[in-house]
């Protein structure tokens, strides 16, 4: 409330409440949009469209709700580490791509 | 930071929220804000192997996925869950805010506010489940998925007995789905109530005066976690209620 709880809080920046409106305002404003654009049909571009609006929602929550904006960059480090590990994942999956399928015997597509 | 003035200020003797074995506040900040982050990656990875077994199955069954999401999942129950979700991740902001301010006051109603609508999200959940349960979509021996909805052009397939084998491979491209949906929400699911526990706690703790809520990082870890909840439902509400048409 005044200068001296900046003392308490041990010398870290902290979000404000107005912050927080404004992530959550584009937190619900992106559920709508990533709802309308559900009902339209754009082939693949939905799942791109979906995912990136669910990234950039997951983003907004890591930065402002949970303050690693404000945090030091060893916080920066452990906040991406998990994301970095899913893409590794994820990117290795796209090796099921390159391969073709070979049908086992008595197996009918 | 070595030889700075008013050393009585800065003094980690000072600071009666400091533990012994930490040299200042902000380390011990660090510190505690780190493991729980550690915490949250061991998080990310248990259902990072979930959400790569979802992406394997739908990608080998984009159609029956569809179908499903579009005609036995409710996007407005499901809209009405990531609001009230999303809600209660900024109510638990502003907990950790107020007791950032120390304001023990606004820290109850904020937490009060963050128990109730994470309730109202478990109880949307309950019906949205006791629903499948009726129809025979729980994976195991009574799982019937029926024959699918007609497609305006198609010719449609063959039901009861005389089931052919594409119905068949629709029956169980149909229990993986439902298998994935309640495996992930589930689990989810498990986290929330585990959440509202720890909420719990911390009210009563809160309540009552006691020393360890008196400073703010439990209180701030608590709300670390209720993030990583909300972060993997904004993923999960896509993926099950908002599958595009293949």
């Amino acid at each position: 409330m005044d200068s001296t709880t900046h003392h308490d809080a041990g010398h870290t920046q902290h979000a404000t409440p107005a912050t927080y409106l404004k992530t959550y305002t584009f937190l619900v404003v992106m559920m709508c949009l990533t709802i309308g654009i559900s009902r339209i049909q754009l082939g693949a571009f939905n799942n791109v469209a979906a995912m990136s609006i669910a990234l950039a929602k997951a983003t907004a929550v890591v930065l402002f709700f949970m303050q690693v904006k404000y945090s030091t960059k060893l916080t920066w480090v452990w906040a991406s580490l998990g994301f970095i590990w899913l893409s590794l994942m994820f990117g290795i999956l796209g090796d099921y791509a390159t391969r073709a399928v070979l049908a086992a015997a008595g197996w009918s597509k | 930071m070595s030889v700075e003035v008013a050393p009585a200020e800065h003094a980690h003797g000072h600071h009666g929220d400091l533990a012994h074995q930490f040299e200042q506040m902000d380390q011990q900040n660090e510190s505690y804000i780190v493991g729980m982050w550690t915490f949250l990656v061991t998080e990310i990875m248990f259902f990072g192997a979930l959400f790569l077994c979802y992406t394997l199955y739908r990608s080998q069954a984009q159609g029956v996925f569809f179908e499903i999401s579009r005609h036995h999942l409710n996007v407005l129950l499901g809209g009405t869950n990531t609001v009230l979700l999303l809600t209660s991740s900024f109510t638990m902001a502003m907990v950790v805010y107020n007791a950032q301010q120390k304001d023990r006051n606004k820290q109850l109603i904020f937490l009060t506010l963050t128990i109730l609508l994470s309730f109202g999200f478990l109880v949307i959940k309950g019906f949205e489940w006791s629903e499948k349960f009726q129809e025979h979509h729980v994976m195991g021996p009574d799982f019937h998925y029926g024959a699918p909805p007609p497609t305006p052009g198609v010719q449609p397939l063959a039901t009861g007995k005389d089931v052919g084998y594409e119905y068949q491979v629709h029956d169980y491209q149909a229990q993986m789905y439902f298998s994935l949906y309640f495996g992930m929400t589930g689990l989810h699911a498990v986290h929330v109530v585990l959440g509202i526990i720890v909420m719990g706690v911390l009210w009563i703790m809160i309540f009552r005066r006691h020393p360890a809520v008196q400073y703010y990082m439990p209180v701030e870890m608590t709300g670390l976690y209720w993030h990583f909840v909300d972060i993997v439902w904004i993923f999960l509400f896509p993926l099950f209620y908002l599958i595009p048409h293949p």
